[in-house]
Order: structure tokens, then C-alpha cells, then sequence
């Protein structure tokens, strides 16, 4: 069986290993160290050591696939009737990078109804081959049908990479077909690299609400596979002289699913929805009323952005749940968000601390929202807001 | 009906703070609770034992200690808990978690609908609903955000989506995972205390599940932690003084000298 254990004779009790225990699985005794029941297994403390003295040992089950027979990076292409989510051009692009280290090819899989604009743009974008599964069936995004056909479509092509978007269709796909093909998936990535040695996937994702940074490998299973959250990686720029190939791969496609969707409802008077959006203006409590979200809508029209909003003021009732940014809410990273009248306690943090630029603007110069600012307003936000929705007006007009 | 819910224990969220002169995370103070999203789970789970009747069965994989926390779940009515613990399950991805869960969910028997929390504030991977309802080879439902109508062999539920949400129907049993909009937890009753108190939670080991040790923990887990670090927040943190008037003036002009605001 797996294990870890402290090597006695070789232990100085430097206690360097205590340090670097993320979980607190690691205690003194008579000034050696001694593994708690809450371990993990991570082997963070094994790195740590300098003394060799934690031997971390796996009972390496020989994996039966044949590692070398898995080639090509893909990417999940996701669109919703014919359009594309921004989220497939960003992992193009880094799925370029990936697939130029590993001098193998970039593939976009594309499974939906009416696909001949989405796949143009897949080209555009830097795919040299797209896997084209165009069926009215499949219409709708449809997690028994869409996992079916991906999981054909890997045991017939072999890839050794699979991206997709850490969407909800996303979250939800990728980790059902992991599941089916036993492999690896690790969720979030905000960096992808390929180990110059190993040509193995380093994904580096964070933990612990952004605290704690973790990179994961998926060694002896294929594909290796990640998602990966919009607005992180960034896209080519959109080449109308790339070329493709277009692959129309002969698959079963399911009939007599048991999981309909019966309704697909969009709120059409969201301007533009949080997770993609470039700019989203939150209010907090600090706003002081309900009503006085008018303002922060008001701020985020003009900017082309969206609206957020803080814990507290949606389980206040002022605003829908929809809106919510934070661990328990939306997690986002927009090129700039404004945070108004927010504190920023640490759940709201974890939700929006990628953005590029942060903007506080609150009362309490001692606010831990500042800590994050690029840039900080210390005042009224109800004094400054119509102000700077004057200036912006007036600016862009 | 028989209703499953899935939890799991996390650390207080609160309390993760990093020293940024060791690196480390600080542990003082830090309690262990029930992952906030697996409480909109319970909660749930308890609803539906209220309209359709049945039992509400709770379980987690996690350290023996967890069990304390189980029991915290059956003071407010869940019928029975059971704690899958074993040192075989040590170092667990979400793989092998479905897979032990998977394995915990068949001995507990007839089984109509399994309720997870949409992710897990510790990890956030969100993995482990999907991953569970294909283990068990049943459909799922993920970011439920309501119920519309449940009856044996049949659910009908609200997904919440970037723009909206999406009304999905499923054959029972299945898999949903829940967001936090779909109930207000309860408070535990005093009734529920008492029983609380007096009740015992099952720990199953791999051995009782009859699970494939090598499906288990770190041997059944594809993905492997090689580096944890603590990110560098480089942020030159610039505040802009002056009367409002001043303040909106320069933060518009800052704004707007970014590259992308010129092309809105």
C-alpha cells in the first residue's frame, strides 16, 4: 500500500517540513517529526526536506496504455447555437503553444447543430484541424450525448491533451468524460507548460481561495486533461489566411437520451454576462441601499461591463444571486473591476483577485479591499460614483 | 424515496490565511467545517424527504474525526450518516473520490437521488459530482439552482448557466449538485440535538465497500501534487487623493489610457 513515513535515523527535527505542509498534517515529537492521520499524501514536505529523510512511496500499478500512441492537443470548442464561447479562442492559443513544444498537431472538437461559421472561426484562431460533429440532436449542449461523443472521439483519435473551458458546460463535461476514460483532470488551470524533459503537462492551478498554488501532472494516463477559466489564457489574433483541415469523424450519435433539456432561458436584460465580460462594476454593502445599485448598473452600461455584487448585499436580498463574485459565488477576471463600497473580505477576494486592474473605491482607508487595488478611492462611493459616471460620459461620448 | 447526500469536511474558510514571512499557511484557530455548498445539499435532500418521504442518508470520505461533523448534519434530520475512512483513501483526487464514494453509495442499497454541493471550497474542482454519477453509470445535473418536480423515477430541475438557466429533465436515480440559491439551510432543532447526541455514525473502511485498492487513494488517483507555492502578489496599490471632483477626473483618465477602453 501507498505511504509516507519519516526516515528516524536521517530526521534533524529542523522542522522545515512543518512548514511546508499545506493541510497542518505534521507535528514534533521528541524533536522528530511525525505525520498526522490528515495527510494527504501531497508530498509537499518531501520536497521540502533536505535531509532525504520522507520517503513517499506509491505502489506503481504498471498502467496498461501504451503512453507513446496518444498525439495532438485538443480543445473542447464550445458554442452555443453556432457561437463560439471567447473561452475556445483562448485555449487555442495556448493550445498553440502546448502543441508547438510537442511539435504535434492543435484540433478543435466541435460537436453542436449548424456549425459552418463556428468552424471558419476555430481556423481563424489557429486550430489545423477541427473534429466537426454538426447533428440537429445536438443542438442543445447535453452532458449524456456531448460525453458519449467525446469519449468516442478520444478512444478513436488518442490525444494527449484535452482543454476545456471551466464553464458551467465545461465543469460539467470534462470531468464526466475523465471519469468514463479513468484519467486524470485538474480543474482551473491558470498556467499550462510542457516539461522540457518529461513532454509531460504541467498544470499549475490555485488552492485554498488563490492563497496557495499548486502545479499537478498526470503522468502514466492519457489524455491528460484541464480546464481552464475564461478571461486566463489569451488568444491568437483572429488570421483569416490559416488553413484547416475539417474532419467530419463518423460517430454514433446517441438517440433516446434519458436527460432532456426541455427550456433554454436566457435573461436577455443582462448587458453581458459576468464571466465574459472586460469591465463588471460590483457594489458591496458600502452602497448603503439597495436602490442604489441604479448607480453601479449605471457605471457598467457606460463601460460596456457587467454588474457583480458582494455576499452580503445578494443574502440581503438587494440584488439576484446571479451576480454574486466570490467563493460562493461567480468566480471572475475581467480586465478591470471596479469593487464599490465593497470590504473585501477574503471569500470576495478569492472570486475576483486575477482581474488585471482592481479599482476600490470605499469609506475605510483600512478596507483589506486596498490591499489588492491597483488603484484606491478613499471616500463616498455615493459622492464618487455620479461623478465618475459624469467623467466617463462625457469622455467617451 | 431514498435520498444520498454527499459532504465533505473542509477548513473554515475564514481562517486560510498565509504567513508571508514563513509561507505558510496559519492553522491556529483554524476549525473544520461542513463545506458551505454541501449544506444547501443536505438541506435539500431534506425537502425532498418532506414532500416525497424517505430517508436522508449523509456521506462523506474523510479523516475519522470527521464523523463529529456528520453528526452535526443528523440533528437536523438526516436519518444516518456514514463516514467512509480508511488510510487507503489517503491522497484521493477527485477520481478516486468518486470512485470510494461510488463504491460507499452501492452498500447503502436502493438509492433514488444523490445531492452533492456544487464544488468544494477547498479545492473548487467541481469534479466529483460528474465524476460519481458516471462511476455509478447514472446521469447528472450540475449548478441545480431549483427543483421543479421530483416524483419516483423522475426529476425535473432548474441549471443555472452563464445567462441564464436551462430546465432539465432525468430519469431517477441521478446526480444533481446545487448552488446556493436553491434553499436557505435550517438551524438544527433541539429534537435534532438530542438525537444527535445519542447517534452513531457508521465508518465503512475499503475493505466494507469491497473497493479496489488500487482505484483508492494515491495509487487510484491518475493526477499527482509536484510543487505547492504561495503566489506573488506584486500590487503597487497607487490611491488617488483629492476631492472627489479631482479623484473621479484622474481615475477616469488612468482608466481610459488603458489600451482596450479606447476601442468600446
Amino acid at each position: 500500500m501507498s505511504g509516507i513515513k519519516i526516515l528516524i535515523e536521517k530526521c534533524t527535527g529542523c522542522k522545515l517540513c512543518l512548514k511546508a505542509c499545506p493541510f497542518g498534517a505534521m507535528k514534533m515529537e521528541d524533536k522528530k517529526a511525525v505525520i498526522l492521520e490528515n495527510c494527504t499524501l501531497c508530498g509537499a514536505c518531501v520536497s521540502s526536506c533536505k535531509f532525504d529523510a520522507i520517503e513517499l512511496k506509491e505502489d506503481k500499478s504498471e498502467a496498461g496504455q501504451d503512453l507513446s500512441a496518444f498525439r495532438g492537443v485538443w480543445v473542447f470548442a464550445e458554442q452555443k447555437y453556432g457561437n463560439s464561447a471567447s473561452v475556445s479562442f483562448e485555449l487555442l492559443g495556448e493550445g498553440r503553444k502546448l502543441a508547438d513544444v510537442l511539435n504535434t498537431e492543435l484540433c478543435a472538437v466541435l460537436i453542436g447543430s449548424s456549425l459552418e461559421q463556428a468552424v471558419k472561426e476555430l481556423v481563424r484562431y489557429g486550430a489545423d484541424k477541427v473534429y466537426k460533429i454538426d447533428n440537429e440532436s445536438l443542438e442543445d449542449y447535453n452532458d449524456e450525448s456531448y460525453t458519449d461523443i467525446f469519449v468516442q472521439l478520444v478512444n478513436k483519435y488518442k490525444p494527449e491533451i484535452v482543454l476545456m473551458g471551466a464553464t458551467t458546460y465545461g465543469r460539467s463535461l470534462a470531468p464526466r468524460v475523465a471519469s468514463r476514460l479513468n484519467t486524470g483532470l485538474t480543474a482551473d488551470c491558470t498556467g499550462l507548460k510542457i516539461d522540457p524533459e518529461e513532454k509531460i503537462l504541467l498544470q499549475t492551478r490555485p488552492a485554498f481561495g488563490g492563497n496557495l498554488m499548486a502545479t499537478i501532472i498526470c503522468p502514466d494516463h492519457r489524455p491528460q486533461m484541464s480546464t481552464v477559466r475564461p478571461k486566463v489564457m489569451k488568444a491568437l489574433e483572429p488570421d483569416d489566411s490559416r488553413t484547416a483541415e475539417i474532419v467530419a469523424p463518423g460517430v454514433s450519435i446517441p438517440a433516446d437520451l434519458s436527460v432532456k433539456v426541455k427550456n433554454v432561458v436566457s435573461n436577455l436584460c443582462e448587458m453581458v454576462s459576468l464571466t465574459e465580460a472586460d469591465v463588471i462594476v460590483s457594489g458591496g454593502r458600502g452602497i448603503g441601499d439597495p436602490k442604489n445599485f441604479a448607480l453601479i448598473e449605471e457605471l457598467a452600461k457606460v463601460l460596456n461591463g457587467a454588474v457583480g455584487a458582494s455576499r452580503a448585499t445578494v443574502d440581503a436580498g438587494w440584488i439576484e444571486y446571479s451576480h454574486q463574485v466570490g467563493q460562493t459565488g461567480k468566480t471572475v477576471g475581467p480586465k478591470v473591476y471596479i469593487a464599490c463600497g465593497i470590504s473585501g473580505a477574503i471569500q470576495h477576494l478569492a472570486g475576483m483577485s486575477s482581474s488585471d486592474t482592481i479599482i476600490a473605491i470605499n469609506k475605510n482607508a483600512e478596507a483589506p479591499i486596498f490591499k489588492v487595488a491597483t488603484y484606491g478611492i478613499v471616500g463616498d462611493v455615493l459622492e464618487v460614483l455620479p461623478k465618475l459616471i459624469k467623467e466617463f460620459k462625457q469622455k467617451l461620448a | 424515496m431514498n435520498i444520498v447526500v454527499c459532504v465533505k469536511q473542509v477548513p473554515g474558510t475564514t481562517e486560510v490565511k498565509i504567513n508571508k514571512e514563513t509561507n505558510t499557511i496559519i492553522r491556529e484557530g483554524v476549525e473544520a467545517i461542513i463545506n458551505p455548498f454541501d449544506t444547501y445539499a443536505v438541506e435539500e435532500g431534506l425537502r425532498v424527504k418532506g414532500q416525497t418521504s424517505g430517508r436522508v442518508t449523509v456521506i462523506s470520505m474523510g479523516i475519522p474525526s470527521v464523523a463529529g461533523l456528520l453528526k452535526e448534519t443528523i440533528s437536523l434530520g438526516v436519518d444516518e450518516a456514514v463516514l467512509l475512512s480508511d488510510r487507503a483513501f489517503a491522497g484521493s483526487d477527485s477520481l478516486a473520490t468518486s470512485y470510494a464514494l461510488s463504491m460507499g453509495i452501492k452498500k447503502l442499497g436502493e438509492y433514488d437521488l444523490i445531492i452533492c454541493g456544487k464544488q468544494a471550497t477547498d479545492g473548487d474542482t467541481a469534479q466529483v459530482g460528474p465524476g460519481l454519477a458516471e462511476k455509478l453509470g447514472i446521469p447528472h445535473t450540475t449548478y441545480v439552482r431549483k427543483i421543479e418536480e421530483i416524483r419516483l423515477g423522475y426529476i425535473r430541475c432548474q441549471r443555472m448557466t452563464e445567462d441564464g438557466y436551462e430546465v432539465i429533465e432525468m430519469p431517477l436515480p441521478a446526480v444533481i449538485t446545487v448552488v446556493k440559491e436553491i434553499n436557505e439551510p435550517r438551524l438544527p432543532s433541539l429534537k435534532g440535538m438530542m438525537r444527535a447526541k445519542k447517534a452513531q455514525v457508521a465508518i465503512w473502511t475499503a475493505d466494507d465497500i469491497k473497493a479496489d485498492k488500487n482505484l483508492c487513494g494515491l495509487n487510484g488517483s491518475p493526477t499527482k501534487v509536484i510543487k505547492t507555492f504561495v503566489p506573488e502578489h506584486n500590487i503597487v496599490s497607487e490611491m488617488i487623493e483629492g476631492t472627489p471632483d479631482e479623484q473621479s477626473k484622474k481615475l477616469a483618465d488612468k482608466l481610459l489610457s488603458m489600451q482596450f477602453m479606447k476601442c468600446n
